[in-house]
């Protein structure tokens, strides 16, 4: 039988992934927008696991608002990183220096 | 039969986690990417939650997932720069991820948090999800869904103008300044010397004359 701490479990290492691929790819902003992606998903599975392990509904609207949030967010961050590119004609991180004293 | 389809579904989202992060090619992630993101909706089937399992596949993997690799595509980007030095924060990062897990870990299988053999709940036969979800959206989440429209408003037309940028060489109509129009900025009226008329005494003077006014006009 697959109970909540399966998917608690599940949830916990897709998170430490994310972590793990934001260090990694310091440098990309491109999959450092990816590995966000991936620890929301993480989060909104434990938000699900616990609505409907709990029978609380809740939880699934806070992910339907999570998703629409992520959603706006990763547009406009893709939409930085556009006008980044354009105008430095890179996307490293180390790049983003400008506001440096 | 629920717990095989678990732990291949887990399988198949933790690689495709792991490859997100680790492939070379961005364009690889991407599609790893939508991978995990499918695999996380059908766990999501799996815990009955139908309506927010269909909506993931909808908004990742059909719009954000999309938008991500056009932007990938459609950047001439040097993937090998930034690839230097991917490999020497491994020992860092794996001691930081590998404690955040084994500490999540812990605390969801310690015996105080009560997690222990908490099944799936078991709805009436007639319970809709779907449902069930649309009725508390418009009645107890009313505001919060209609401030969830206008982020997504805002969100858009952010993206718009951020990313928007005016050509120096394009060449538009402007609707405005062409109604506003009056007839002196189109119209000029210019006065020309009548022809004069021919004298018998002085044909030359005559001739002279015209020629200024047309050098006149």
């Amino acid at each position: 039988m697959v109970t909540l701490e399966h998917y608690l479990v599940l949830a916990a290492i897709l998170f430490a992934i994310s972590v793990f691929g934001i260090f990694m790819n310091r440098k990309n902003l491109i999959v450092l927008l990816m590995a966000i992606e991936l620890m929301l998903l993480a989060v909104n599975m434990n938000f699900i696991a616990f609505s409907q392990f709990l029978g609380d509904s809740a939880g699934q609207i806070f992910v339907f608002f999570i998703l629409t949030v992520a959603a706006a967010e990763s547009a406009i961050g893709l939409a930085i990183l556009v006008v980044l590119f354009r105008n430095l004609r890179s996307i490293n991180v180390e790049d983003l220096d400008h506001l440096k004293g | 039969m629920t717990e095989v389809l678990f732990y291949v579904f887990s399988a198949v989202l933790l690689f495709a986690g792991l490859m997100v992060i680790t492939a070379k090619n961005p364009v690889h992630a991407a599609l790893y990417l939508v991978l995990s993101f499918f695999t996380g909706a059908m766990l999501w089937m799996l815990m009955q939650a139908e309506f927010l399992a269909v909506s993931l596949v909808v908004v990742y993997v059909g719009a954000v997932m999309v938008l991500f690799l056009f932007v990938v595509m459609m950047l001439d980007i040097n993937f090998e720069e930034l690839r230097k030095g991917f490999w020497k924060f491994v020992p860092l990062a794996t001691v930081v991820a590998a404690i955040m897990a084994v500490e999540m870990v812990l605390i969801l299988t310690h015996p105080a948090a009560q997690l222990k053999g908490v099944t799936l709940m078991e709805r009436a036969p007639e319970y809709n999800n779907v449902r069930d979800l649309g009725v508390q959206i418009y009645t107890t989440y009313f505001l919060p869904f209609q401030l969830a429209a206008f982020v997504l408003l805002v969100g858009m037309i952010a993206a718009i103008a951020l990313t928007l940028r005016k050509r120096k060489n394009t060449k538009f109509q402007k609707p405005g300044e062409q109604v506003k129009v009056k007839r002196n900025d189109r119209l000029r009226i210019v006065k020309v010397d009548s022809e004069p008329k021919p004298t018998f005494e002085a044909p030359k003077p005559a001739a002279e004359g015209q020629g200024e006014g047309a050098k006149g006009e």
